[in-house]
């Protein structure tokens, strides 16, 4: 696919140029932040409940326990993504997996496997993540596996329904009249055709799942031993009369990152279809 | 028609039972994949388990048997409704949860009403004039909203209409001690349900008015729109009299697709808002570290949506009677 004709198209949607913009952002922050902004997110620095803007070595305050808020902040931005392309990664994985297998091999493999995707459906997602985190410990481990296993449904249903159109194609035909192997067939040649739809609904999970991992947080039930945006609100909680912005900034930040995601996700999406509709 | 009707119900019913089945095996699974055997699971984590409690789950599950007999064991007791006993509240999980189920489905009724009547207003309006002023100013506050933590909405609107303008209660779903008529104690809990409702309706306004506002402009672009129009009718018939009726099928399928996410939806809202409510009892459980009682929430939740969503198939047939049910 010619990347450049993409980037042309995606370029004529403002809105996701400026989501890609601030997704990018973001990431920076993630990974170079904390080379430049050496304090510790977790050290007691000054004296607690300093508003943001009151003194210039701590931009956004401190909070209850002298903590800065910006070197919360800037950890929460590499916790939050960490989780959050992890844990799609990990979900597009499996939902690939059993999708490809339900719709190539059709029948009762299909049948077994979509029943199985059905029930995975049918279970609240969110109640169904805090059972396993809380069941398993919540470590950054366990929550990235736990989203990942409640949030690959949609990817296996997407991946069915594109190898149940593509291996009635001619060029499948030709492989399998050419004697190549069913694995080969399905990984090499129908796959890599279905990718399209699957990043779209993939950066789109990408904000869900920071958005699962912030409630789970905010709930109390994310790793003790990182500082997370959802875990600065919940304890923010606690002053919220006094001190509202401990609680604010961190939600502006989760706000931000997955509104960009969104935004992404949109662009993507326009810029793969308009290539199906010119053709 | 109606037999037709009753095998669409006996085939959706025993499906819907294969389901649970299937929820209940993975509830199993679950208890014998954590670490530790299933009654340190169920009780060690509880902290203050006595033995004697201890020895009782073992004898129960039958913990020395194979694991093919505690299955069918496990299987047999919720068949029953039996779902255990909860350690903190020394009383059977189930009549716990059915306890706690009102303020929860009080909350989801009045958050997708809002949502839909909400989302429905704002798609149509969106649409009637699309790209203009007011269509981007919907779609920006629909990505906005739509973008949003539920947590940190219902605690911002705290800040805001509780601690700074003093026109809400924060929490809870009455005024504890207050001796009232029924009258005033339905509004009373009105007034507290406002801010939670709002909160959980938010995410969910914004996702259907993004549909509206998308299947509205498909029907108003078709055949008998134009006819309407042709002869004459106002605006507003042919928008709510004749578009909106075609337009709303997808918004109810959205409904079922959307049961779930919004008991997870609601976990959050209730704790923020101290809502008694089941996510309220599921918040209560993790810190307790009572298992049993996670996984009957975890187990009737996914039923609730089961129900939900047979309910909302029927209703699909009569809005729209080209629908077999098949």
């Amino acid at each position: 696919m010619p990347r450049r004709d993409l980037w042309q198209r995606y370029r004529k949607n403002r809105a996701a140029v400026l989501g890609l913009g601030v997704f990018g952002a973001v990431a920076a922050t993630a990974i170079l932040g904390p080379l430049f902004y050496r304090r510790d997110p977790w050290a007691f620095a000054t004296r607690p409940f300093l508003w943001p803007g009151s003194r210039p070595e701590f931009p956004l305050g401190s909070d209850a326990m002298g903590r800065d808020v910006l070197a919360g902040v800037i950890h929460g931005a590499w916790v939050s993504l960490l989780i959050g392309l992890t844990a799609t990664a990990a979900s597009v994985g499996i939902g690939m997996t059993i999708g490809a297998f339900a719709g190539y091999f059709r029948g009762w493999a299909d049948d077994a496997l979509m029943r199985f995707t059905e029930v995975f459906q049918t279970i609240p997602n969110f109640i169904f993540v805090i059972v396993l985190v809380a069941i398993f410990k919540p470590s950054i481990r366990t929550i990235v596996l736990a989203i990942a296993i409640v949030s690959w449904p949609p990817i296996a249903r997407l991946v069915r329904a594109e190898f149940l159109t593509l291996r009635q194609r001619e060029f499948v035909q030709a492989c399998i009249v050419l004697g190549m192997s069913e694995s080969r067939i399905i990984w090499r040649q129908i796959l890599p055709n279905c990718l399209a739809p699957v990043i779209v609904l993939g950066s789109i999970m990408v904000a869900t799942a920071i958005l699962v991992e912030a409630g789970l947080a905010f709930l109390g039930l994310g790793d003790p031993n990182v500082v997370s945006w959802g875990k600065m609100i919940g304890d923010g909680r606690g002053s919220l009369r006094t001190a509202w912005y401990l609680s604010a900034i961190p939600g502006m930040a989760i706000l931000l990152t997955v509104l960009s995601l969104n935004l992404v996700g949109e662009g993507l999406n326009d810029a793969f279809n308009s290539r199906l509709d010119r053709r | 028609m109606r037999l037709q009707l009753g095998r669409f119900l006996v085939r959706r019913l025993a499906q819907a039972v294969l389901t649970v089945v299937c929820i209940a095996i993975l509830n199993f699974l679950l208890l014998h994949l954590a670490p530790g055997d299933v009654a340190d699971v169920l009780a060690g984590e509880a902290g203050a388990a006595d033995a004697r409690y201890v020895a009782e789950l073992r004898e129960k599950f039958g913990l020395d048997q194979s694991i093919a007999v505690q299955l069918g064991r496990y299987l047999w007791s919720i068949g029953r409704l039996d779902l255990g006993q909860s350690l903190r509240y020394q009383m059977p999980v189930f009549r716990l949860i059915l306890q706690r189920l009102s303020p929860t489905l009080l909350l989801m009724v009045a958050s997708l009403a809002t949502a839909f009547v909400g989302g429905l207003v704002l798609g149509v309006t969106a649409s009637r004039r699309a790209r203009s002023m007011v269509d981007n100013v919907i779609s920006v506050l629909a990505l906005l909203a739509y973008a949003t933590p539920l947590f940190w909405l219902g605690l911002m609107l705290i800040v805001l209409l509780t601690l700074k303008l003093g026109l809400l209660p924060a929490g809870g779903m009455y005024t504890i001690g207050a001796t009232q008529t029924p009258v005033a104690h339905a509004l009373d809990v009105l007034r507290h349900l406002i801010l939670p409702a709002t909160t959980l309706a938010l995410f969910y306004m914004a996702t259907y008015t993004r549909l509206m506002r998308a299947s509205m402009l498909e029907v108003l672009g078709s055949d008998f729109v134009r006819t309407a129009h042709a002869k004459g009718l106002s605006e507003w018939r042919v928008l709510y009299g004749h578009a909106l009726r075609n337009a709303i099928l997808p918004m109810v399928t959205l409904l079922g697709v959307q049961v779930g996410s919004l008991l997870g939806g609601a976990v959050v809202v209730e704790v923020v808002f101290a809502w008694p409510g089941l996510g309220r009892l599921a918040f209560e459980a993790i810190f307790q570290r009572d298992i049993n009682l996670l996984l009957g929430i975890l187990l009737l939740s996914s039923c609730l949506v089961i129900v939900v969503n047979l309910a909302v198939d029927l209703l699909y047939t009569r809005l729209d009677p080209r629908i077999v049910l098949d």
